[in-house]
């Protein structure tokens, strides 16, 4: 199930995406949405925050605010970032059943498939787990 | 120059420079392997049909070739296998696992290196030994004969060019040492045969394991070299169909080498591919091949070094086929795509060699390995993408 409020950014994300004909401006465009990230505190860069299956760093946390969960990343490397902030621009300002609802798949709608590469993919299911992971014990703390 | 002779380049417009992770193929490989799976396909060292015989010949006859290739004395020092991987973990447990107290490695391994000796049990200091080196990633001999005279029972596994950075280790001068403290060693030769001749005679080595695909050849497919000293030593790892002489329900008996340790139906047309990628090499010849890789190889690194924020991790004094370098404030992980949309395909990552990426506190490098098909146009496109990346990355 795509969430209205997904499906709409997902609709917006793409229709930028698709705007580019050349491969190095999408990127340059995808490096760019990386600069928006909101600051990310350094002690927040532990172990106990990096995602799994990434070729490169991502450190994800989560701050939940009344009811909506808020995401917060950052990446070692400049085209992650790019990606992280997509994905968290995604589920961010969901509550988390919401979050929970979201089939795993939903990137497929974007038609990443050329910039997440199989390599790749395994760090995008990394941080899907690990924002569910988030809601999951959000609703379980806030029963 | 020999691009032609490589479908491959016909169907693409990219420039590859990833050969240290896989070579292509020219044309003689993907014939072989065609007409095997068309004309004569049938299992080898079973029926006695005409494509059976002939398959079981060609088999045979890949065997020899490359005994003769690598100046092996008998066709069943020679044993087919998978590739290097399954070369060294054949020997591992073949024939390393209970005998020896200490395996020693050295600082540049690859995975496939390393993690066997693990399995086994071996953490470091605990039946393990990593050889030092310094910061030209230079092979420490004195600290390799320091543990040498300290382990007494030890069995050494180094590779021969690091597939990380392309660091030829000095293989007389270890092998000897090896040999002076009564150890034996295995060589991993998986980046050596696309860019230099082998001799197991001068080598004096005990065991060498072989990549196909990382020599113009098929993947699946690799050899390991036993010197025939200890072939009588090295229990197989697997058994069953082609390596026995008698199977009751009471008990099996097993042929002699190179039979008894490839059991199972082999990769047959992978190694009729390897036989025509050693074919292909011998007709080139290694000095011309040698000579204008090394041509390259130059060129490559001047032009890199006049790159801004360029960090290289050795000199080319003792390298081969690979460079790997950063670039200053920029990660490798980002270079490598961008490289990629423009064409341009090397390998950028740790290169399944963690741990020296850790000892230089990297995560990992942008590596540029070539071949003697690459040519100087390949060159001056990747210099330029380069180029491109960073200012991108650095907007």
């Amino acid at each position: 199930m795509i969430n209205k409020y997904i499906q709409k950014k997902l609709g917006e994300i793409k229709n930028d995406l698709e705007l580019f004909d050349d491969d190095l401006d999408k990127y340059e465009y995808i490096i760019d949405l990386g600069k928006n990230l909101e600051p990310f505190d350094m002690h927040e860069q532990k172990e106990e925050n990096l995602v799994q299956g990434c070729t490169s760093k991502v450190w994800l946390v989560c701050e939940p605010k009344e009811n909506k969960l808020y995401f917060k990343a950052n990446s070692n490397a400049q085209i992650v970032k790019g990606l992280v902030y997509i994905i968290i621009s995604l589920f961010s300002n969901l509550s988390a059943m919401e979050i929970l609802k979201t089939n795993n798949d939903i990137l497929e709608e974007l038609n990443l498939a050329e910039i997440i590469t199989p390599n790749r993919q395994s760090g995008v299911r990394g941080m899907l787990k690990r924002i569910k992971e988030y809601a999951h014990a959000f609703k379980e703390e806030n029963k | 120059m020999y691009k032609n002779d490589f479908e491959y380049f016909n169907n693409t417009r990219d420039v590859y420079l990833d050969n240290a992770a896989t070579t292509q193929k020219p044309a003689p490989v993907l014939s072989i392997m065609t007409d095997y799976y068309t004309k004569y396909c049938a299992n080898t060292h079973r029926s006695n049909h005409s494509s059976a015989n002939k398959a079981t010949s060609l088999y045979e006859q890949s065997r020899t070739f490359l005994k003769e290739f690598i100046h092996a004395r008998h066709d069943h020092e020679i044993i087919f296998t998978k590739g290097v991987t399954e070369g060294i973990n054949f020997i591992a447990s073949s024939y390393v696992a209970s005998r020896f107290d200490t395996v020693i490695i050295s600082s540049l391994e690859h995975h496939s290196n390393i993690v066997p000796w693990h399995m086994q049990g071996r953490t470091l200091h605990k039946g393990l030994e990593v050889v030092k080196c310094n910061e030209n990633l230079d092979f420490d001999l004195i600290h390799f004969e320091e543990l040498l005279k300290k382990h007494a029972n030890a069995f050494v596994s180094i590779t021969h060019i690091s597939n990380a950075f392309g660091k030829i280790h000095p293989l007389s001068e270890i092998i000897n040492l090896t040999h002076k403290y009564n150890a034996k060693i295995l060589v991993d030769g998986a980046q050596s045969m696309a860019h230099l001749p082998l001799d197991m005679q001068k080598l004096d080595v005990d065991f060498y394991v072989l990549s196909s695909h990382k020599t113009f050849g098929p993947t699946g497919t690799g050899a390991v070299y036993i010197k025939e000293e200890h072939l009588k030593k090295c229990k197989p790892y697997q058994t069953g169909g082609a390596s026995i002489n008698d199977v009751s329900f009471k008990k099996s008996t097993l042929l002699d080498s190179p039979y008894m340790f490839e059991a199972g139906t082999q990769n047959i047309a992978g190694v009729l591919g390897f036989y025509e990628a050693l074919k292909y090499i011998k007709n080139i010849g290694y000095e011309k091949l040698h000579d204008y890789e090394k041509e390259i190889y130059v060129y490559l690194y001047k032009e890199l070094s006049h790159v801004e924020g360029i960090e290289f991790y050795c000199d080319t004094k003792n390298s081969i086929g690979s460079l790997s370098f950063n670039i200053k404030d920029v990660n490798q992980e980002d270079i490598g795509i961008l490289l990629d949309k423009q064409h341009v395909l090397a390998r950028c990552g740790h290169h399944c060699a963690q741990p020296i990426m850790k000892k230089l506190n990297i995560e990992g490098t942008i590596r540029v390995s070539i071949a003697f098909y690459n040519d100087k146009y390949d060159i001056n496109k990747f210099i330029l993408a380069l180029k491109k990346a960073i200012a991108i990355l650095k907007k």
